[in-house]
């Protein structure tokens, strides 16, 4: 039954993503990549993340997609543009299908069946993984987590500057 | 195939007592506008015009259905089955009383969030999908606003996260009870007053009701729409007011419990069935709704944004930070 599950997840992603990249409009583009996201999301539940999931729906599906969809209202895009792109040089298409190659490599080679350490799955299962994350990003990852917040903070001060100058 | 059985009755009785409610808040709502305006309300249909969600149920039922030529067929008509499903989803999760709930989550709150943003989508598609200006400008201003006005709602929805320490709506009631006010409302008063403004602006509601501000943009996204599936909009909206004024009674209001010190005066008052309380909680948040739509007159959309931004969003802040003092030094 759960491969059964991971099987449809799997063709499903990949049926959905040329599904997203294909069409000619892109707003049907956006709402495929939708579509996307709450998959993922779903395969986060599957893995008993619900906080992560929870999270992509949030974050992806809520706050960036509606992102992109303003950006193409506000562009006024009715068709995609056809022009040469990287993807469509042979040059092109070896890097970035190498790229993910070589990804999908240390991916596969690091993971190990086994875990050692504090947080076991049957620790996380008992605390709740919710709790888990906050006391990893916060206590461990403290640092990571300001800096991040201060990238974050850069764009939003120079969109900020952007807008004023116009005006 | 008991349990399954049990789940799809539970459900029913869920949809069904919600859905009435829905119907008949329409009729009060109508009735006490009226009455605030010197009016009788409706008055023709059955006894004080009891029968008239009926009646218009049974009218909108049988209006044709338009469609407009140069709409997108498909995405024109599944934007209110995306409204309106991403709200009633939220009810699964709400704990009516203290084992009465669809589904015990361990991330209710986040749940909840998570399915109001996503059915902004069904707004924005609709006022894209129908090729109108006026549609447009209106589910644009909507997704903006309800952007805007989620950060508010989460940040003041923290602060209670913070100091119940979990997600899960059940037991956000329970630790609720255990303090010493019995009702998260009066620490985080602060808190309290953001969500109740946020909670008006996410649902659509007066006095932020710019989408479908008819002096501006004829009736907003809504505008192409006619007949069921205007019907469905205008549930989903009312759903959603619900939805709203459940997460109040809930995470400010002490959910389906009173304060301890009210009942170490009045003993008696436990013996009350907890979805009482619980109901009361929710009817006087609605009638709130409804009290201010008859009495607020509709704030501009650039004002709209600034209070959302410049005022609820730091104040939400401040919330969160005077609950994490208050969490620090009562540890």
């Amino acid at each position: 039954m759960i491969y059964l599950i991971f099987i449809y997840f799997c063709i499903s992603f990949l049926g959905i993503s040329h599904m997203a990249l294909t069409r000619k409009n892109p707003v049907h583009g956006v709402l495929w990549l939708l579509l996307l996201f709450l998959h993922v999301a779903v395969v986060y539940l599957f893995l008993n993340a619900e906080f992560l999931g929870m999270v992509q729906v949030i974050v992806y599906a809520g706050a960036i997609l509606v992102m992109f969809l303003f950006t193409i209202f506000f562009l006024d895009i009715k068709i995609m543009p056809k022009e040469r792109r990287i993807a469509k040089l042979w040059e092109g298409r070896l890097v970035i299908g190498l790229s993910f190659l070589a990804v999908m490599v240390l991916v596969f080679s690091s993971i190990s069946p086994t875990y050692k350490g504090k947080h076991t799955i049957s620790y996380v299962e008992s605390v709740g993984n919710t709790r888990i994350i906050g006391e990893i990003l916060f206590n461990e990852y403290g640092l990571g987590v300001l800096l991040l917040g201060l990238i974050l903070l850069v764009p939003m001060i120079s969109v900020v500057i952007l807008g004023r100058r116009k005006a | 195939m008991m349990d399954f059985l049990f789940i799809f009755i539970k459900t029913a009785v869920v949809l069904s007592i919600v859905l009435f409610h829905v119907a008949y808040t329409t009729y009060a709502e109508r009735k006490i506008i009226g009455r605030a305006q010197a009016r009788m309300g409706p008055m023709e249909v059955g006894p004080h015009g009891l029968l008239q969600p009926i009646a218009d149920f049974i009218k909108i039922f049988f209006k044709e259905d338009i469609v407009p030529a140069n709409a997108e067929r498909f995405i024109f008509k599944i934007a209110p089955i995306i409204v309106l499903v991403f709200t009633l989803v939220n009810l699964s999760v709400i704990p009516f009383d203290r084992n009465f709930m669809l589904a015990d989550l361990n991330i209710g709150l986040l749940f909840i969030l998570a399915m109001a943003s996503l059915s902004v989508y069904g707004i924005i598609l609709a006022g894209w999908s129908s090729n109108s200006k006026y549609s447009f400008l209106g589910g644009i201003r909507s997704a903006s606003q309800v952007l805007s006005y989620e950060i508010a709602l989460g940040l003041a929805l923290a602060g209670v996260v913070l100091q119940a320490g979990s997600l899960n709506l059940r037991d956000i009631v329970l630790s609720q009870h255990e303090t010493v006010f019995g009702v998260y409302a009066i620490p985080q008063i602060i808190g309290f007053v953001v969500f109740v403004i946020a909670a008006f602006a996410e649902t659509n509601r007066a006095p932020f009701d710019l989408p479908e501000a008819e002096t501006e943009l004829v009736a907003g996204y809504l505008t192409e729409y006619s007949a069921f599936r205007y019907a469905l909009f205008f549930l989903g909206e009312y759903v959603a007011m619900y939805v709203m004024a459940f997460l109040c009674a809930i995470c400010f209001l002490g959910g389906w419990t009173i304060p301890k010190f009210i009942t170490e005066i009045l003993p008696f008052l436990e013996k009350v069935p907890g979805i009482i309380w619980f109901a009361i909680k929710v009817y006087v948040f609605i009638f709130l709704y409804i009290w201010v739509r008859a009495t607020l007159p509709r704030y501009r959309f650039d004002q709209l944004l600034l209070i959302g931004w410049k005022v609820l969003i730091p104040l939400g802040i401040l919330n969160l930070l005077i609950i994490a003092f208050i969490k620090r030094l009562s540890l």
